[in-house]
């Protein structure tokens, strides 16, 4: 914004990648050094608490955030003069995560869900005389808000009974031996709202629909960024406060789960759309992701951790490589797809690593992403749930083979899509992320135990 | 002021706000105008500013107030965004009706 006023717009991103880099490194540098902040000499801990959870998934999200302020220059290269507003609102959004990774008080959790959901409802609305995108936003907007008041009643009840907004002191209260009923409907309220934001499945209605509708690269945003954020938030939410408490939650948790899981790859077998495809592709990771909530320990956030960083690169390599076939052939239907491999083998080839990836197969890393969460599952005594799992795992091959064997079986057609080498650059790192996490996920999967 | 909240049992807050709540949901769902759905989310909201109010006070802790601030702040930048997304929509179909927003199924 302050390049805006000085017409700096050139320099805009290569500043915001500067400051990112900045930001990453500082936060890397926490991880020694985790605990209490104190700024100026005031502590923030009833607010805010680094530890090695939240170093790990703000490192996750900023580089995140770094790939889509690259891929925004290409993408918005025709919207020059709105650039500076959507970078701005972008980067609130990353504000809002960052609060969402270290919150240790109700109100950090209210504020960073409300930073993410307000700036997304802009951004899914933002192409202004596009009647699709602005009922995304809408719809996006009616439901997010919907949630919240969830969200706040469960807060404001938990606030009456238990007396404060800390985490800390919610669990020790949750841990004591008289817990008013309404403590337990709070917690239900806050989880109801939680699985809405995180698109599991009665509450599903909404992500389908505002995939689409969005900007292509607003749904990539939401469905790597900000799909992290919102689930490290509930993880973070379920261990801190209410794991005194949740085995009156479990088996609510434990139905919603086989429901996201199930539905969520059956109906997107029958999608014919690339982003509604991969919304539901989403919406069935979520439910993957869910099994960790329902064998929380503390021990498999690494898991979730692992899962998140696979499932965010697979995604956002997808979606780097699908947004110029998208651009050249004005359709975003799985047909737009056909005869990639001929037309561009090398762009087909690493498209069809991140469908690899998404859909589990070794030696790529999604799959050792599915095994830990499956094996953590398992491990708690979940067998149920880890069949259902592993079977729609399954089921969900046949769709990722789906874009797969349209590029290499259908005939091409003309037009070649061309992307920039910002786009290679991106598609390149999640691509290469992708196989050689799935080699040596050693790395990552140690960062938390 | 706390001993004014307080001569009033804490249980008739409790159910007051939660039948201002229910209206808010019920209207959320029912009503097809866009406007007078984001009249009731305002609802929803403030009936739990009301719940947390009358929690501070009976709890003596001023923590349940200031977050009524910030419910209040974060309510006016929702409505805000929400009405500039209805201007949007108004703009291209010239209608508040929720109804016309099927652009976008299965």
């Amino acid at each position: 914004m302050i390049a805006e006023v000085f017409n700096l717009r050139k320099i805009m991103i290569p500043a915001i990648l500067a400051a990112l880099t900045a930001i990453f490194y500082v936060n890397m540098n926490n991880w020694n050094h985790t605990g209490d902040v104190v700024i100026y000499g005031i502590n923030m801990s009833h607010m805010i608490t680094v530890d090695h959870f939240s170093v790990a998934f703000s490192g996750l999200s900023i580089l995140l955030a770094a790939f889509i302020f690259i891929l925004s220059h290409d993408y918005y290269k025709n919207e020059q003069h709105h650039l500076s507003d959507y970078l701005s609102i972008l980067l609130f959004i990353l504000c809002g995560a960052l609060a969402l990774f270290s919150f240790s008080n109700m109100a950090m959790l209210f504020l960073g869900i409300e930073i993410v959901s307000i700036s997304l409802y802009i951004m899914a609305g933002s192409r202004r005389f596009d009647v699709r995108s602005n009922e995304a936003g809408f719809k996006y907007f009616l439901l997010g808000s919907f949630a919240s008041g969830f969200l706040l009643l469960g807060i404001a009840l938990i606030y009456g009974t238990s007396g404060s907004f800390i985490m800390q002191q919610i669990s020790v209260y949750a841990m004591s031996g008289n817990v008013s009923p309404l403590f337990y409907l709070g917690m239900l309220l806050m989880i109801i709202a939680m699985l809405f934001k995180v698109a599991a499945v009665p509450f599903h209605f909404w992500s389908p629909d505002v995939y689409e509708g969005a900007p292509a690269l607003i749904t990539t945003l939401m469905s790597t960024l900000v799909k992290v954020a919102v689930f490290a938030a509930f993880y973070r939410l379920i261990l801190l406060c209410f794991t005194g408490s949740f085995s009156y939650a479990q088996d609510i948790l434990a139905i919603v789960t086989a429901a996201t899981i199930i539905l969520g790859n059956v109906v997107a077998l029958s999608q014919q759309n690339v982003k509604r495809l991969l919304a539901y592709s989403g919406i069935s990771h979520a439910g993957y992701m869910l099994l960790t909530l329902l064998s929380i320990n503390g021990g498999n956030a690494a898991a979730l951790f692992f899962y998140s960083t696979t499932y965010s690169l697979a995604t956002l390599g997808a979606f780097t490589l699908a947004i110029p076939v998208f651009a050249a052939m004005h359709s975003e239907q799985v047909d737009a797809f056909n005869g990639l491999g001929k037309k561009h083998p090398l762009m087909a080839a690493m498209l069809t690593i991140s469908m690899l990836s998404l859909a589990g197969i070794p030696p790529f890393a999604g799959f050792l992403g599915k095994y830990y969460i499956f094996s953590e599952a398992i491990i708690s005594g979940q067998v149920t749930l880890t069949l259902i799992a592993i079977i729609n795992s399954i089921i969900g091959v046949y769709y990722y083979f789906k874009l797969i064997l349209a590029m290499y079986t259908k005939p091409a057609n003309e037009s070649i899509p061309e992307p920039t080498p910002a786009f290679w650059l991106v598609a390149g790192v999640c691509v290469a992320g992708g196989i050689i996490l799935g080699i040596f996920p050693n790395a990552l999967i140690t960062l938390l135990q | 002021m706390e001993n004014t909240i307080q001569t009033i049992p804490q249980n008739w807050y409790l159910l007051l706000s939660a039948f201002l709540f229910c209206i808010g949901v019920m209207g959320v769902l029912m009503r097809r105008n866009a406007i007078i759905i984001l009249m009731c989310i305002e609802l929803m909201l403030n009936s739990v500013n009301l719940l947390l109010v009358s929690f501070s006070a009976y709890k003596g802790n001023s923590d349940g107030q200031v977050f009524v601030f910030f419910i209040m702040v974060v309510a006016a930048a929702e409505v805000a965004v929400g009405l500039a997304l209805l201007m949007s929509i108004y703009r291209n179909v010239a209608s508040t009706d929720i109804n016309v927003l099927n652009k976008l199924k299965w």
